[in-house]
């Protein structure tokens, strides 16, 4: 397998400790938390989504794992502006606060909490399961560019995070592109749905939500490499990633740096774990195969 | 990824424990480890963690919205099990089993196994001495009450002071989050907080280690996953007692 020389990268305005991001949501609640992830290996992490106002989420059942993939339904709960305080915990460490809203107003102004406490805002216009927000405005190339230009005017760097549930993603990271991104993140999670014959329902409280995790790997690298095509600034790719050769097939497919969420469940130091196999001080430069297979 | 679906259970039994806990018995054997819990799913209500009582049981207190829902159900009606879930308690030697309120369920089959040899039990009266009978049955009980109106007047972590903490091997832990942190205080003056095995609960939305609705400070422990049980020297810096998170993340103090 290619193994990568080790050492900091800077990937759309973020300086990061390696190419290993937390993805959004994923033990992303309080500053402990991220700091246990960032302590384990992660070169930066992703917060969960912060919102305008306090949200519980939807009620259970959130999260069950499934064949390949985990299938989850959170319903965006967060604590709004209350999150300022938990970043303390991490203060001056690589922290991308992921921000979500109904309108493009609703976005700068959660962003606004944050100027001190983020090296850089993720734009979450792509959960799929929650009504307003997220994918409802991410399938709207118009409405992703001006909720980008929301946020890029504070002159942070810009993260927008992508759905796959559109005919035309590369659409979609123009528009972010048009509107200040530094990067575009893909993808958040397909939409999917799974049924209790015990109990003859929708397993999730919601009914349908978002598949991640392994299952969904092939789709995500699609994405990117499309986005890469489509787009010149930097790709992260999120989406499955559960090992060191899946991190380098996502730089192939053109990704600067990757997210990882679900492979948390089986192993809480993924990021330690991955770090391992994937750099060597006799490594190749990173960027060589960053979209080398668009050659 | 290993497939988890919530598994159908009907219920066969219901009991009255106390005026406001009672136990769901079903027509499912969970093998587990004392302290773990199962996600106990009313089917258009929620879903919620719950200590399992015995392989086919779980004993509940009516709290909230979910809980509620619960003691709405009754024999022949199905809710979905996922689980179980969460590391329980590790006993070898000699072990005391201190536990307050609902928070006997998960020592209970502990006791029932054999484990414990002296089980320090409290409520606020005697009605709501949670599994009494049978702990007498199982190993030494000593209870307390609020009320006095059985065993010593007052909390049960009076009651050890009459026992030294230090002839046991394990101290293992289950109630309201005060009388916990009360009994790590005791522990940790008597230099053995790490033999202590605290089981937390905090509000959960997965059960698998991976949401971060239920991660204590300062570590970032999952209560979910690490725990539910931690020994006492983890503990003694962390919130236990202090404040815990709700649905949303936002802090509230205890
Ligand atoms: C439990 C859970 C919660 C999530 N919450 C968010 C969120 O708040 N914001 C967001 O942009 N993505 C969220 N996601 C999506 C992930 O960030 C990620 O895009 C997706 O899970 C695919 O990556 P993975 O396969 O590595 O998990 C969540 C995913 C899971 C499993
Ligand atoms: S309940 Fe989700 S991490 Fe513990």
């Amino acid at each position: 397998m290619v193994t990568l020389k080790p050492g900091p990268v800077t990937v759309g305005g973020v300086d990061l400790g390696n190419h290993l991001l937390l993805a959004a949501g994923v033990l992303g609640t309080t500053g402990a938390s991220l700091a246990r992830i960032l302590d384990t290996g992660a070169g930066g992490v992703v917060t969960k989504s912060i919102g305008p106002v306090p949200k519980e989420g939807h009620a259970g059942p959130c999260v069950v794992t499934v064949d390949g993939g985990v299938l989850n339904a959170m319903g965006l709960p967060n604590p709004s502006s209350e999150f300022v305080q938990e970043l303390d915990r991490v203060r001056g460490r690589p922290v991308v606060v992921s921000i979500f809203g109904g309108t493009p107003e609703e976005f700068s102004t959660v962003a606004g909490w944050f100027t001190q406490a983020a090296a850089g805002f993720e734009l979450n216009v792509s959960c799929p399961h929650a009504e307003g927000y997220g994918a409802a405005l991410g399938s709207d190339p118009a409405m992703i560019e001006a909720c980008t230009r929301a946020v890029s005017r504070l002159d942070l760097p810009t993260w927008v995070k992508l759905t796959p549930n559109v005919t035309d993603i590369a659409a979609c990271g123009r528009a972010a592109e048009r509107g200040g991104a530094t990067a575009i993140v893909a993808i958040n999670t397909v939409r999917a749905m799974r049924i209790s014959t015990a109990l003859r329902r929708p397993v999730l409280g919601n009914r349908f939500g978002g598949l991640s995790g392994p299952a969904i790997f092939p789709i995500a690298v699609r994405c990117v490499y499309d986005l890469y095509e489509a787009c010149s600034v930097p790709i992260v790719g999120c989406g499955g990633v559960a090992s060191a050769d899946n991190v380098v097939e996502m730089m192939m497919a053109g990704a600067s740096a990757v997210e990882i969420g679900s492979a948390v469940q089986g192993d809480v130091g993924i990021f330690g774990t991955i770090a391992a196999d994937l750099y060597s001080p006799d490594g190749i430069e990173p960027q060589e195969i960053v979209g080398c297979a668009h050659a | 990824m290993r497939e988890q679906m919530p598994m159908g259970a009907r219920i066969t039994r219901i009991t009255e424990e106390s005026p406001s806990i009672r136990t769901f018995t079903f027509d499912l054997a969970i093998p587990f480890t004392p302290g773990q819990f199962v996600m106990v799913w009313v089917p258009g209500v929620d879903e919620v963690p719950m200590a399992l009582s015995a392989e086919n049981a779980i004993t509940v207190q009516r709290v909230g919205e979910a809980t509620a829902a619960l003691f709405n159900l009754a024999v022949g009606d199905q809710i979905g099990i996922r689980g179980p879930f969460g590391n329980g308690f590790a006993v070898t030697g000699r072990t005391l089993a201190v536990g307050g309120g609902v928070g006997v369920a998960p020592l209970y089959p502990l006791a029932a196994a054999g484990s414990v040899e002296i089980f320090l039990l409290g409520a606020r009266t005697a009605a709501d001495l949670l599994f009494a009978d049978r702990l007498g049955e199982a190993c030494t009980l000593v209870t307390a009450t609020d009320d006095g109106s059985a065993g010593h007047h007052g909390f049960v972590t009076h009651l050890l002071e009459r026992v030294d903490p230090v002839d046991f091997d394990h101290i293992c832990v289950c109630g309201p989050e005060g009388m916990m942190r009360a009994v790590l205080s005791i522990l940790d003056r008597e230099g053995c907080a790490e033999r202590g095995q605290f089981a937390l609960h905090r509000y959960m939305k997965c059960g698998i280690g991976i949401c971060g609705s239920c991660c204590i400070d300062p570590d970032g422990l999952r209560v979910c996953r690490d725990g539910p049980v931690f020994t006492g020297d983890r503990l003694l810096a962390s919130e236990l007692g202090r404040y815990t998170r709700d649905a949303s993340g936002r802090r509230k103090p205890l």
